[in-house]
């Protein structure tokens, strides 16, 4: 009985197939027909700059044919706040809360790529544990970058439930960030010729168990992501650029190493700690969306891996210079010696002063390279301070990777660029 | 001399002007006529292999004959090389030639320097303000000239009022925030 009735069914199912090739080759005809006399107009889509995906305040023009995408034009600047100006008329030490202001969702690593800089033209030596920290931190900002990225990512395609476990893990970061500085956000926590504060030793136990427990968590992520069919169908072949076209505009961070090019600062001129520690820098192949989410999982992982090992060899010491013309005296000989405290308030009033000269000075952030271009003239304010957004940079290729692609991309190709709209317009 | 600017001085003798070493940074200066030569050789020699464009930005030097400087910094991903470029421009006629038919990602670092220090970029295919408003009139802010706080163009705006204010009048004052709102 069984076999008469798949007999049966396997007709019913050829019928079906014949019906199907029938009515296909008719949509075939039809479809001929119309192509010839349909008659097509630009269609112009504005986009933003209110839209929640845009993560910020970002405006794009679209011109479309039909539902593909002709060309694209970002139109920026929403949010210039001028930043470079301001910093012409400020001391280098109020400059690095502005530097927290550009890419609000990773501070961290903004203080030190200005702070390097400015440490380039001082050449200034930051004792040794200072470096470790600052290795630790930046790739604690690391993590949280790309956990924030995730969770935004997934949460434009519309998996909602990755974004509350990366804010989980995010969450326990954010609060070592506030042990260490105060604050969430905007850190403030780098100086130049060190940190602020040290890394106490329960920070250290916690960061520890953190990353324990890490590994399994980017497991589960993935378990969510990895094989997820929406997800496939939403981040393979789209926003492919090949490794000649990437270079060619300049790109950086992921989103240049999704095509193959293993650039990163990191590895190309070493700075912090991070020449004494072991870590690979993962490469994508196809250089589509899909292989800019992978790259920025496994440098998650190599992130916790470079935390563990600057923990291990965290070494004692000082972590901030004590070359007194750029760093604060202690407070408490500032309340009892009256040169210290003329001293203090010089410091604060008028700064310390850079030798005259520039330099170019690029860190690998989250994002890409974030670099600082300082004009120094001598005094205790920079005679030209120039920004290299790497969300800036990438906005640039954006008409090139989202030209043919479909108008719902747009989000995904905002998202794997992981911009934020306070760096690109600064 | 830096191996890269003695080449340099070399291959383009009267267009190359002089190359100095600070802090592990190489910089060249070139005369901005013939800039785009040497920027192309830069790219397509092997021997140089600066691929990757960095960044475009420029200074103003309010007092130098030749007010404004514009820095072009490249990197050659395959020598691991950084080097900066400079040219000089004179106030009266700010134009250099474009370099985005060499590195495409120079469209917007020129755009930027466009809109902030007024630089024209010969050659450019969309030369328009990026960061600014496009009907923004006041000039180009990051000119020393210009001031911090701006120059008025903002106070102009009109000032569209969000709520009518409704709150009902006490002894010919306004009541408190609580009846604030359109009932």
């Amino acid at each position: 009985m069984g076999i008469l009735e798949t007999e049966k069914t396997t007709g019913v199912k050829e019928d079906i197939r014949q019906k199907e090739i029938v009515l296909g080759s008719l949509r075939q005809a039809v479809l001929q027909n119309l192509d010839s006399s349909i008659q097509t107009d630009q269609f112009l889509l504005n986009m933003g700059p209110q839209h929640p995906s845009t993560h910020g305040v970002l405006r794009v023009l679209l011109e479309l044919d039909g539902e593909r995408i002709k060309r694209s034009v970002p139109d920026l600047g929403y949010l210039h706040r001028g930043t470079e100006k301001i910093a012409e008329y400020r001391t280098y030490n109020q400059i690095i809360p502005l530097t927290d202001r550009l890419d609000y969702v990773s501070a961290m690593a903004n203080n030190y790529a200005f702070v390097r800089t400015v440490e380039k033209l001082l050449q200034l030596k930051v004792p040794e544990r200072a470096e470790f920290v600052r290795t630790i931190v930046a790739e604690i900002q690391r993590i949280v970058n790309h956990l924030f990225w995730l969770g935004t990512q997934a949460l434009d395609i519309g998996a909602m439930s990755v974004f509350f476990y990366t804010f989980r893990e995010r969450e326990e970061l954010l609060d070592i960030f506030e042990i260490l500085c105060g604050a969430r956000l905007t850190t403030n926590y780098y100086r130049v010729g060190g940190v602020e504060s040290d890394i106490p030793q329960h920070v250290i136990d916690r960061l520890y168990k953190f990353i324990e427990a890490f590994d399994g968590n980017i497991r589960e992520y993935n378990t969510l992501l990895e094989t997820n069919r929406i997800w496939l169908a939403r981040t393979k072949n789209i926003a492919v650029i090949t490794a000649e076209d990437a270079i060619n505009f300049g790109l950086s961070g992921p989103t240049l190493r999704g095509s193959g090019i293993p650039y990163d600062l990191r590895k190309f001129e070493p700075y912090g700690a991070y020449d004494q520690v072991e870590f690979d820098v993962p490469v994508g192949q196809n250089g589509d969306i899909y292989d800019r989410y992978y790259i920025r999982i496994e440098e998650m992982r190599q992130s916790a891996k470079i935390i563990r090992q600057c923990l291990d060899k965290l070494p004692s010491g000082p972590v901030m210079t004590d070359d007194h013309k750029v760093s604060f005296p202690e407070k408490g000989r500032v309340m009892h010696n009256m040169e210290t405290l003329i001293h203090h308030f010089l410091l604060v009033v008028h700064g310390f002063n850079v030798p005259p000269g520039d330099t170019y000075c690029g860190t690998e952030t989250p994002k890409g390279e974030l670099g600082f271009y300082i004009v120094s003239d001598g005094t205790g304010k920079p005679y030209r301070m120039k920004i290299r957004a790497p969300s800036f940079v990438n906005m640039g290729a954006f008409d090139h990777m989202a030209k043919g692609y479909m108008i719902a991309d747009i989000i995904t190709i905002f998202g794997t660029y992981d911009i934020v709209m306070g760096e690109c317009d600064r | 001399m830096h191996p890269v600017a003695e080449s340099l001085e070399k291959r383009f003798a009267g267009m190359f002007l002089g190359s100095r070493e600070s802090l592990g940074d190489l910089t060249v200066y070139v005369r901005a006529e013939n800039a785009l030569e040497i920027f192309r050789a830069l790219h397509d020699d092997p021997e140089y292999s600066y691929d990757y464009i960095v960044d475009v930005t420029s200074v103003d030097y309010p007092m130098d004959p030749e007010r404004f400087e514009v820095v072009y910094i490249l990197y050659s991903l395959s020598r691991r090389h950084r080097i900066m470029v400079k040219v000089r421009v004179t106030e009266d006629s700010p134009v250099v030639d474009s370099v985005v038919g060499i590195w495409k990602g120079a469209e917007f670092m020129e755009r930027e320097v466009y809109d902030m220090m007024g630089i024209q970029f010969r050659g450019h295919p969309d030369l328009r303000r990026i960061l600014m408003p496009d009907d923004y009139e006041e000039g180009y802010p990051l000119r020393k000239d210009f001031p911090l706080v701006g120059k008025g163009w903002r106070d102009s705006f009109s000032f569209v009022p969000r709520f009518q204010d409704v709150r009902p009048e006490i002894d010919g004052k306004k009541g408190d925030s609580d009846s604030y709102f359109p009932v």
